[in-house]
């Protein structure tokens, strides 16, 4: 009898202990959601979730410099000029100044210049800012001041030090107005070799006095760094400020609505620089502090960042005026009203695209892009090159957002190599390989049509970009009813042989030519793209060789000039075509001078109309010779200009106020979201389905009764057996 | 007993100085400081000055191993291979090669793949052992058959294929857990729980198999025969004396992994964004930082050599027969 | 004929193997083990399969230049073979046995009217014209004609066989064993050829992304499978037995250097090492371009450095296995009683000590077969694996790791990996357990 009661327990534990757990499972979270990443009290909030894949490296506004940084510093400072957000083309506006910059132009002896003056004449170039009075910063400790008017956190003693382990473990926080002298430090900033701002190298050849204030800077303590004096940037009051920069520079105004000169408050280092905070983690490149509408409340790069608005924030309203159709959008439905809308910004880990994709169907993501592999789930093509969205994701009322990006993504050419580089023969062959590489099935394939084949340097959206006949690659299309037509690939052949190499055989060799091909592409996805190049320059009779290495020894190869062909991209740093032509100018050479010019493209006659370009206001003559200048590289063709990509956004109809702006990077506060419906169809769509499991539960009942059932009959026979053994047994050994 | 943990840790020492050795030359053969800094510096207007200055702030303009120009023992101190390796013996990690402080990231992320780990550990050891017990409960009937069956090819089966197909079906179809990611406190509790199962169930097979074989190599001796005799249903000896004597080599083995509990699991942790030390670790493969590498290889062997001196421990513990000398 | 690195160790290896048969042949200490292996069913089964992967896997190890003078790439005699599925690329995914494509895009109607729809594949039932009606008839067809086909080959080799053996002993398998492998071998041949025969006119498995036939993949993964699963144990054999024998049977300083060596880089977690030790395997590639011009080489070379790594990571456990019971064995009367009559330590370590470890050897080596075909994927997943260039079933899971988020989901490469894997994985498994109750002495009592 024992034996079977304690199988009967043995099989029913477990199984008791398992419907409890689920019990646990089901009553701790809320049933109709139980696929809620987030907290279920915080749903009835105004937070807008995304992600970041990688966490910023630097926070520090005189060092970031990727797009990923900025999603977070852009939020937070604000340098003097922004872009407008719905204006187009690109529109620099105030944000903390009060005008557009004042701009003077000087000649060699500091004497005011007409502004119409001819360029040579001009010497140097003032910018006069004058900021808003009232703008307060974030509440942060290193502003903290007692009573006395002392700061609190700039001498910190060990008793402060103890138990602190983020910035938000210092309990007085303090605020101060922002002023002119703010603006100054931080380019001073910019120039400390300490600091080791990315832009102190382009820095030096504009601003005044920037080379010897970095020469200067570097046996300066900070203090003296605050006190020293750099002669081109100079504060007139409490609310002015005046840069000088030498010649003349019309791009430099772009600079201006970069973080990079952004205000920073010289309290902010010297708290930072106290000894005991960088061991955890309390620098200024982790807890900024700036005016803008957000501040960061949390940074854990192993987890979260979470933004909070700022309390501080200054009054700025959101823009009454736009392009045409923006009201018909209902973009302009929130005109007037201060910004920003959104209480909170969570920023999750997410280093893998799937499940970011997947959550985002769910609801638990505000808005994604759109994934190679997820594509076709989404977007569909409905008649002439319209793009729509699937029905799918029409029901759930998500829309999409497109706009061509101000990058360009190339195939260069090592112009030093002499293969691929020098004389009239690789001329010929880099113009055969810019036919054969189609990028049109490139596009199609790898991109879901996500992209334009470029025709030029200038993508569009940038002053000097043409659309229709004129502006096309005479040397890579046709016109051809109304389309740029790729040439035939008998034309590229007819090429190789004008070059030299007949069907694609090296005379020198007898043999196919080999070319290398320089990638950091080196994981398996990347493999069917690098096929594919393989295949197009097979149709050249050229065998290509793939050789992919990572970031660093590529950077390196470049650097040395041992690529022969490489695939590179450039992203705008602002909207002016100087900003891509200077990859091609000679004195940029990527080997010689260590610039941005990676193929080491030389051109006298490019070299001077770029000069020529570089200081022009955008007027007809200017696009004149930008045309000038585009024809000149489709025809020495060092790169071959690969694509434009386009940017497809999918968001939730809950997720208002959102339009392309490539430019700007303070877009969040313009954002509101509608959280009923967000909290309503989060609902609808995410109902667990419960009835696998209680299925699997009874498959596994039914696997293993019938295997207890038979050890039961067993065990009751087993149990007399063994009493008639052992009664034999005890005989035996009574014996 | 102390006399002796005090010998094997003096026995670690050597261990540990050979296995920084060995990493340190792994790294710094493979790849030199310039490459550091770019990697790090990112993509726009690098220039050599950006680069010396990085290599300056963290120290890598030093000579490898011997400074010539230092004076005294300046000579071996002012070297790379001393400020980047002799740190460690104490846990000073320093600062990887993005900037963060290791030591506080090693500190933070641990718990997140503790909260993984030990409760796989747990349940598995659990899971294991009940479906190796059936097993040896209904030896030569078709139960056991097809649980043997069953145990190799699960074991067969990649971890891989478990862990994106529960992601796919628990995840994405069922909506019964969010698909990946963490929080702090009890609301981990619903994101780890498939990483969990996912980890109990794929090592179920080999787990239960080699377990059985355990207990039946018990079930065949003497004594079990004897409480048989005496009367003891088939549970009961399983339970009492089986279990009870088999747990020996089982818990045995589970001490030796258990301080390595703390590096989490690689592949797991970074599919389901679980912020533990296995991601962290992938990461700083990934993006080829290699001060946290290092911290992680030396932090591993460190943890390895206590899993041996606890099982050396627990040894005596368990077995009165074993004497540590 | 080129011999690419992996290829000549894989013959090396081959005819160690041979030499070794040949030496043990005779030697009652092997053949009772191996009587026994004959005996169990499941084991002869698996062993069956086992083989025929690897004839695929030496069909694959037959590189020449491709005899097409348009591209001159280093082939194998497998991809010789299958010329017809290597060629029959299609644009992007279609399902297995479809005849159209797997997702919609722009179709250009004769007319010049476009519109939006799955147009049909290059090569994959190219030969319906009308797919929808014809197509399952004429996969049945095909499925029973390749069946026959193999079905015949099957008995004509069969009948050959017995003719050939009628009168000889028979040999190592008696009865019922030997009628296990024979089905086995019947299920194998005639499956073989339906699915040549499918093949020719279908994508069996599908295509990927880019449009190459999934099966094919699946089919050249194979070799890497096997090459990571015994290269690895060619390389750290020599290691392991050398040093766990020296050790063991020297002691001294010498135990003291090689334990020490090993427990070093045993505690280094393993995928860390494995990490760095690929790092640098990239750089020096990177360094030597002119070395690796050819695709297939140069992913041959990381192949075989990932062998050597995986090997000089893996060596520690079986070293301090077989210095433990060298330890055993060295306090064994018959060695004592040689070290007394003066015999010289070479011949004791190489008459006495060496056959009594080998038991050890073979069972750790069959053991970790599996476990590294296993390991292969989940290092790829991580990129330390093979080169994304080499097919893999790792690279192929990597890859399918995307297509699971698609809708519809594209289930063919992640299933065809899992199958192939699984049945290689586990016939292995199932090998090994049939060695190691043959082999170990504590299995052999009780059986």
């Amino acid at each position: 009898m024992s034996s079977n009661l304690s199988a009967n327990r043995f099989v029913r534990r477990p199984v008791l202990s398992l419907l409890l757990m689920i019990a646990f499972v089901l009553s701790a979270c809320d049933t109709t959601q139980l696929n809620n990443p987030y907290d279920p009290a915080t749903s009835g909030l105004s937070i807008l979730y995304s992600s970041f894949s990688e966490r910023p490296k630097h926070l520090d506004p005189a060092i970031a410099y990727s797009a990923n940084e900025y999603t977070f510093i852009g939020q937070i400072y604000e340098p003097p000029l922004q872009y407008h957000y719905l204006k187009r083309p690109y529109q620099l506006m105030p944000l903390t100044a009060t005008a557009l910059p004042k701009v003077s132009y000087l000649d060699a002896q500091d004497k005011p210049l007409p502004t119409n003056s001819e360029d040579y004449k001009i010497a140097f170039t003032e910018y006069l800012l004058e900021i808003k009075p009232g703008i307060r910063y974030q509440p942060h400790p290193a502003l903290a001041k007692n009573a006395a008017g002392e700061f609190l956190y700039h001498h910190l003693t060990s008793a402060q030090l103890a138990g602190v382990g983020v910035l938000g473990d210092f309990d007085k926080t303090g605020s101060r107005e922002l002023t002119a002298d703010d603006y100054v430090y931080q380019i001073k900033r910019l120039a400390s070799p300490e600091v080791q701002s990315p832009i102190a190298e382009l820095m030096k050849h504009y601003i005044v006095g920037f080379e010897d204030f970095y020469r200067q800077a570097a046996s300066l303590s900070l203090e003296q760094i605050k006190a020293a004096p750099m002669t081109g940037v100079t504060l007139l009051d409490r609310y002015r400020y005046k840069i000088t920069i030498k010649g003349k520079y019309p791009q430099f105004i772009f600079w201006l609505a970069m973080p990079f000169f952004a205000p920073m408050p010289w309290e902010a280092d010297v708290f930072y620089h106290q000894p005991g905070l960088k061991e955890h983690n309390i620098t200024l490149d982790w807890y900024p502090i700036g005016t803008g509408p957000y501040t960061l409340q949390e940074n854990n790069p192993n987890l979260r960042m979470v933004m909070v608005k700022n309390p501080n924030f200054h009054f700025e309203a959101y823009p009454s005026e736009g392009e045409p159709d923006d009201a018909g959008q209902g973009l302009l439905s929130d005109a007037g009203k201060p910004l920003p809308f959104i209480d909170k910004v969570v920023f999750t880990l997410e280093k893998e695209t799937i499940p970011y994709w997947n959550k985002f169907l769910q609801g638990y993501y505000d808005a994604s892009g759109i994934a190679s592999d997820s594509f076709d789930q989404a977007i569909q093509f409905s008649g002439a090159d319209e793009v729509g969205l699937t029905a799918s994701m029409q029901e759930k009322g998500i829309r999409l957002q497109k706009a061509v990006t101000t990058s360009v993504f190339y195939v260069g050419f090592n112009m030093l190599d002499a293969t691929v580089g020098r004389g009239e023969k690789a001329r010929k062959l880099r113009q055969a390989i810019a036919i054969a590489l189609d990028y049109e099935e490139f596009i199609s394939i790898f991109m879901n049509g996500r992209g334009i084949p470029a025709q030029g340097v200038l993508p569009p959206g940038i002053f000097g970009f043409i659309e229709g006949k004129p502006g096309i690659n005479p040397y890579v299309y046709d016109w051809r009813n109304g389309h740029p037509e790729r040439k035939a690939i008998s034309e590229a052949r007819q090429l190789m042989k004008a070059a030299g190499y007949p069907g694609g055989v090296d005379p020198k060799t007898g043999q196919a030519l080999i070319l290398y091909f320089d990638t950091t592409s080196v994981s398996i996805d990347d493999r069917p793209r690098m096929n594919w190049f393989r295949k197009q320059f097979a149709k050249l009779g050229i065998k290509l060789v793939i050789r992919g290495t990572d970031y660093n020894r590529f950077q390196q190869k470049m650097r040395a000039g041992n690529a022969q062909i490489f695939m590179w991209g450039w992203n705008a740093d602002y909207p002016d075509p100087e900003n891509f032509f200077f990859l091609l100018y000679g004195p940029n050479a990527k080997v010689a001078f260590g610039g941005e010019n990676a193929g080491n493209y030389q051109n006298p006659r490019f070299d001077r109309l770029f000069r020529q370009m570089r200081g022009m206001t955008n007027s007809d003559r200017r696009l004149e010779i930008i045309q000038q200048l585009q024809q000149i590289v489709r025809h020495d063709a060092p790169w071959v200009f690969g694509l434009y990509p386009e940017d497809f956004l999918l968001f939730h109809s809950w997720y208002k106020n959102l339009t392309p702006n490539l430019m700007a990077n303070n877009r969040l506060k313009y954002a509101r979201i509608d959280n009923q419906e967000r909290m309503q169809k989060r609902r609808q769509w995410n109902r667990p389905v419960l009835w696998p499991l209680a299925f699997g539960f009874l498959l596994l009942l039914i696997l293993i009764m019938p295997a207890v059932i038979a050890y039961r009959r067993r065990s009751r026979f087993t149990v007399q057996r063994l009493q008639k053994q052992d009664g034999a047994e005890s005989v035996r050994i009574r014996k | 007993m102390i006399h002796y943990i005090l010998r094997r840790f003096l026995y670690a020492l050597p261990l540990l100085l050979g296995v920084n050795i060995l990493t340190f030359m792994l790294f710094f053969v493979l790849n030199s400081p310039d490459d550091m800094a770019r990697m790090q510096l990112g993509q726009k207007h690098v220039t050599e000055q950006a680069v010396d200055n990085w290599k300056h702030q963290r120290g890598y303009d030093l000579p490898l191993l011997w400074n010539a120009k230092a004076t005294a023992t300046g000579k071996i101190t002012r070297t790379i291979f001393y400020r980047k390796s002799v740190g460690l013996f104490w846990f000073d990690f320093g600062i990887s090669d993005s900037g963060r402080n290791i030591g506080s990231d090693i500190r933070q992320r641990m718990w997140p793949s503790l909260a993984v780990a030990l409760p796989t550990l747990i349940l598995g050891l659990l899971a294991n052992i009940c479906a190796a017990l059936l097993m040896v409960l209904f030896r030569n009937s078709y139960l056991e058959v097809g649980g043997v069956v069953l145990c190799v090819i699960l074991m067969s089966i990649s971890s891989l294929f478990y862990i994106i197909g529960g992601q796919f079906l628990i995840g994405k179809e069922l909506r019964l857990v969010p698909i990946s990611g963490y929080d702090t406190g009890l609301d981990a509790i619903k994101f780890i729980v498939l990483p969990v199962a996912i980890g109990v169930l794929s090592g179920i097979g080999s787990g239960a198999r080699w377990y059985r074989t355990l207990f039946l190599e018990e079930v065949e001796k003497d004594y079990v025969r004897t409480a048989r005799a005496k009367g003891l249903t088939e549970v009961q000896v399983l339970f009492r004396h089986v279990l009870k004597n088999a747990m020996i080599p089982i818990l045995t083995g589970v001490v030796v992994v258990l301080p390595l509990l703390f590096m989490g699991s690689l592949i797991m942790e970074s599919f389901f964004s679980i912020p533990g030390l296995g991601s962290y670790t992938i990461d700083a493969i990934g993006s080829q930082d290699f001060a946290i590498v290092r911290a992680m290889v030396f932090l591993g062997s460190v943890l390895y050599i206590a899993g041996l001196l606890l099982t050396d421990i627990s040894y005596t513990l368990v077995d009165p027969r074993v004497r540590l000398s | 004929m080129i011999v690419l690195w992996t290829d000549a160790l894989i013959f090396m290896l081959l005819i160690a193997l041979a030499l070794m048969i040949g030496y043990l042949r005779n030697k009652a200490q092997m053949l009772r083990p191996l009587r026994k292996i004959g005996q169990n069913k499941a084991g002869l089964a698996a062993l069956t399969v086992l083989l025929f992967f690897v004839l695929i896997g030496l069909l694959d190890s037959v590189h020449f230049k491709s005899p097409d003078h348009q591209t001159r790439e280093i082939i194998s005699l497998l991809d010789y073979w299958a010329t017809p599925i290597r060629e029959s690329g299609e644009k992007t995914y279609s399902a297995p046995f479809a005849a159209h494509l797997y997702s919609k895009e722009f179709m250009i109607a004769p007319d010049g009217s476009r519109h939006w729809g799955t147009p049909r594949l290059k090569h994959g039932g190219a030969h319906l014209t009308n797919p929808v009606q014809q197509k399952f008839a004429d996969i049945m067809t095909r499925t029973a004609q390749g069946l026959a086909k193999g079905a015949a080959l099957y008995l004509f080799f069969g009948v050959l066989f017995r003719l050939w053996r009628r009168g000889r002993h028979k040999a190592l398998f008696p009865g019922p064993a030997s009628k296990t492998v024979a089905w086995v071998l019947f299920v194998i041949v005639t499956l073989t050829f339906a699915v040549i025969e499918l093949s020719a006119h279908y994508h069996v498995l599908g295509t990927d992304m880019v449009g190459e036939d999934v099966l094919y993949q699946a089919v050249k993964s194979i070799r890497t499978g096997l090459v990571i699963g015994t290269l690895t144990t060619l390389i750290m054999l020599p290691l392991a037995i050398v040093f766990g024998i020296l050790a063991g049977f020297f002691g001294g300083w010498i135990d003291d250097v090689i334990q020490y060596s090993y427990t070093t880089l045993n505690s280094i977690p393993g995928v860390l090492l494995i990490a760095a030790s690929i790092l640098m395997v990239q750089v020096y590639m990177a360094n030597h371009p002119e070395a690796f011009t050819s695709v297939v080489v140069r992913a041959d070379m990381r192949l075989l450095f990932l062998c050597i790594i995986l090997g000089m990571t893996s060596w520690t456990g079986l070293c301090r296995l077989l210095r433990a019971e060298t330890l055993k064995l060295r306090e064994m009367e018959y060695v004592l009683a040689a070290q007394t009559l003066g015999v010289r330590q070479s011949r004791i370590l190489f008459r006495h000590i060496l056959p009594n470890v080998m038991h050890i050897v073979i069972i750790s080596v069959v053991l970790d077969f599996s476990s590294l075909v296993l390991a292969e994927a989940v290092l790829s997943y991580i990129n330390i694996g093979v080169d994304p260039a080499t097919y893999s079933w790792g690279n192929m899971i990597n890859g399918a790791r995307l297509e699971m988020a698609r809708e519809p989901v594209v289930w063919w490469s992640l299933t065809a990996a899992f199958l192939f894997m699984l049945t290689l994985v586990l016939a292995a498994n199932i090998v090994a357990d049939a060695v190691r109750d043959a082999f170990d002495p504590r299995f052999m009592d009780n059986a």
